[in-house]
């Protein structure tokens, strides 16, 4: 891959430049539109930063690897909603009162577990019916947000054990407790596809499913591990966020699958599958992030977050295209 | 390479003679959705004699008009084999565009207005996907947030209201009737009627199918491959200004976000008809069929008195099952061959 070097370079580069990019604009804008005397890169700033990126974060890890391996899944918000609601309804269950705070372990594995199904679910849907992933979790993404509905209707579920709250606030060694669960799942996910089988034949689908045939990899079950490992993550970042919050809409969750997969993007994993890194989107999350909370800083509005982060999203796409026929000559057919 | 999806070529099975098309079987695996919507049908009037009250199919398909009319141009961007997420807000978009410019300069100048910078929004997705060929889901992903913050930021984050509701006749497109039907049905029957005539009868809609079904293929043919999806996606974001209207004229104000979702409703609508989002299959007729399948499952789940949030989890159950009923009959077997 000796010619490609440079623009490969370049491109894993990028989403590193471009946050550099943001935090000195929004420093030096900061100074003259801000109307707070806080910095900007304030450290108190910057670590709610990563702690405001962590549900969105974790289910990117997982979105990265689906799209590596070819896939895509538009049902992580209803995920997130269900484990939620599973989470904070099951403290409350009568079976389990005199448990006491030894509640808090069995109700996340609860959850954690309600969302590895419903990413189980999927992927053998995805595996078995051979249906393509987009609309299979198209339509997941429907039948789940009904299941949210149907476990309580209209009403939110709210459970605060303070306990938990506390747990979920605590700060160790500075950072705060889900910002430890989204470096975790940073580090698992990149073991995962840089240092296993397993992600070496995702890598290997992704990019020509024939050969990887051909070569003998079994192409379902590594889906449907997929499929598990990100309803499981959506299950963690539900997990996370509601120990602290403590009350669930049925409508939470949605449109995160679009930030999610705008994540994802920014940090140039391909939707055809078969290239992408952890670390990537790792600092396409914080990208995003940096954006929200920059463009908040001088005092613009969120129409104009969703506004820029669409127009960025469509600039990458046609910058990664650029360089990527300098690289192949790709015949424009 | 050979072609490996010889159906893709002839959209419409016109191959075969009709003689060989009039087993069971095959009018199962070709049909099927129609044959599903009937089931749906008389199932639902078993349950709840109401249903089939002539009142209660015009509010359906009264109601179903804006889904629908979007539909219809989904349904030539996805047989160009490409996606578009950004009906959604586009709708929001028109919707309050219109709303607002009504107040301004009058109606008569408000509809072509916001015609013209709804199809701009379109032109624009175009030349994206058709000219520069930049991957159509992404695009329309990042217009759908893009455009969402036009309208909030047109809006000034507000919900639109006519200030004088009485007085203006702009209500006509969503509440006015011509001949007792309402106005809604007739707009999404006539613009059904003409898109599928272009689909069917016309060299463009042909070339449509083509593109989709194997877009290197169609090139060397000699056809304009980023002219045609330019021109796919105008009739799109036509479809969607005019869903907006209907919108608008309904309810004589509005939320900003009052197409959130929608995008992902009409393309199920859209698949449940039978288009593969891998382009070059579907027809206008069975969009309709698709989104009227929705909106009864709606009603009659409503009527015999379940919640509204129970469709949700029907449609998803009935989107896999034609789905893979579709390919299961394509590929003549049910489990699929993936190790």
């Amino acid at each position: 891959m000796a010619p490609g070097t440079l623009s490969t370079f370049l491109k894993r580069g990028a989403i590193w430049g471009f946050i550099l990019f943001e935090l000195v604009f929004f420093t030096i804008a900061g100074e003259f539109l801000s109307l707070s005397d806080k910095a900007f890169m304030d450290l108190d700033n910057m670590l709610l930063l990563f702690k405001q990126s962590a549900p969105i974060g974790i289910i990117a890890m997982g979105m990265t690897i689906i799209m590596i391996n070819g896939n895509i899944d538009l049902s992580v918000g209803a995920i997130y909603a269900i484990s939620a609601i599973v989470l904070l309804d099951s403290m409350t269950w009568p079976m389990f009162a005199g448990l006491g705070d030894w509640v808090i372990p069995l109700s996340w594995a609860l959850a954690l577990l309600t969302g590895a199904m419903l990413g189980a679910l999927n992927g053998l849907i995805v595996w078995k019916t051979g249906v393509d992933a987009f609309i299979v979790t198209l339509g997941s993404m429907l039948g789940y947000r009904g299941l949210v509905f149907m476990y309580n209707g209209e009403q939110p579920t709210s459970h605060l054990n303070w306990t938990l709250v506390d747990f979920a606030e605590a700060q160790f060694l500075g950072l705060h407790t889900p910002t430890w669960f989204l470096l975790a799942a940073t580090a698992a996910i990149w073991f995962l596809m840089n240092r296993t089988v397993h992600g070496r034949n995702a890598y290997a689908i992704g990019n020509n499913r024939e050969a990887a045939v051909n070569a003998g990899i079994r192409v379902g079950p590594h889906m449907m591990i997929n499929f598990v490992i990100i309803g499981f993550l959506a299950a963690l970042s539900a997990v996370v966020f509601y120990s602290e919050s403590g009350s669930v809409n049925p409508n939470d969750g949605e449109l995160y699958e679009l930030w999610v997969i705008t994540a994802v993007v920014l940090g140039g994993t391909k939707l055809t599958g078969g290239a992408g890194s952890i670390l990537s989107t790792f600092g396409g999350v914080l990208a995003i992030q940096l954006l929200r909370k920059g463009l908040a800083h001088i005092g613009a509005d969120t129409s104009t977050v969703n506004l820029v982060i669409g127009l960025i999203l469509v600039a990458v796409l046609f910058l990664d295209r650029q360089l990527n026929i300098k690289g192949k000559e790709e015949l424009r057919l | 390479m050979p072609p490996t999806a010889e159906h893709k070529a002839s959209p419409s099975g016109r191959t075969e003679s009709w003689f060989a098309r009039l087993n069971i079987t095959g009018l199962l695996a070709r049909q099927g959705i129609l044959v599903a919507f009937v089931i749906f049908m008389i199932g639902f009037t078993v349950a709840n004699e109401r249903f089939l009250d002539p009142d209660n199919v015009m509010g359906v398909i009264r109601s179903s008009a804006i889904l629908g009319v979007m539909a219809l141009g989904v349904t030539f961007v996805v047989i160009s084999g490409n996606l578009d997420l950004s009906v959604g807000s586009m709708m929001s978009f028109s919707t309050i565009v219109v709303l607002d410019l009504h107040d301004k300069i009058g109606p008569a100048l408000a509809i072509p207005a916001m015609f013209a910078m709804t199809l701009c929004l379109g032109a624009l997705i175009g030349f994206l996907v058709g000219y520069l060929r930049l991957n159509s889901l992404i695009v329309t992903l990042g217009m759908l947030s893009a455009i969402h913050g036009l309208t909030l930021t047109y809006s000034g984050g507000k919900n639109m209201d006519i200030a004088d509701k009485e007085g203006t006749w702009f209500g006509v497109f969503g509440q006015g009737d011509a001949m007792g039907i309402p106005i809604p049905i007739l707009l999404f029957v006539l613009l059904a009627a003409l898109l599928g005539a272009v689909l069917s009868k016309t060299p463009f809609g042909r070339k449509v199918y083509a593109v989709g079904g194997n877009g290197v293929a169609a090139t060397f043919a000699g056809i304009r491959r980023a002219r045609l999806v330019f021109c796919c996606y105008l009739i799109s974001s036509f479809c969607v200004a005019t869903a907006g209207l209907i919108q608008a004229s309904r309810s004589l104000g509005s939320q900003n976000t009052v197409g959130q979702g929608l995008e992902l409703e009409v393309l199920a609508a859209v698949i449940l008809g039978g288009a593969s989002l891998m382009g070059g299959a579907g027809t206008i007729f069975k969009t309709v069929i698709g989104v009227l399948i929705l909106g009864f499952i709606q009603n009659g789940l409503l009527l015999v008195g379940l919640q509204f949030y129970v469709q949700y989890v029907v449609t998803w159950i009935i989107i896999i099952l034609a789905v893979w009923l579709d390919i299961a009959a394509k590929r003549g077997k049910l489990w699929s061959p993936i190790a």
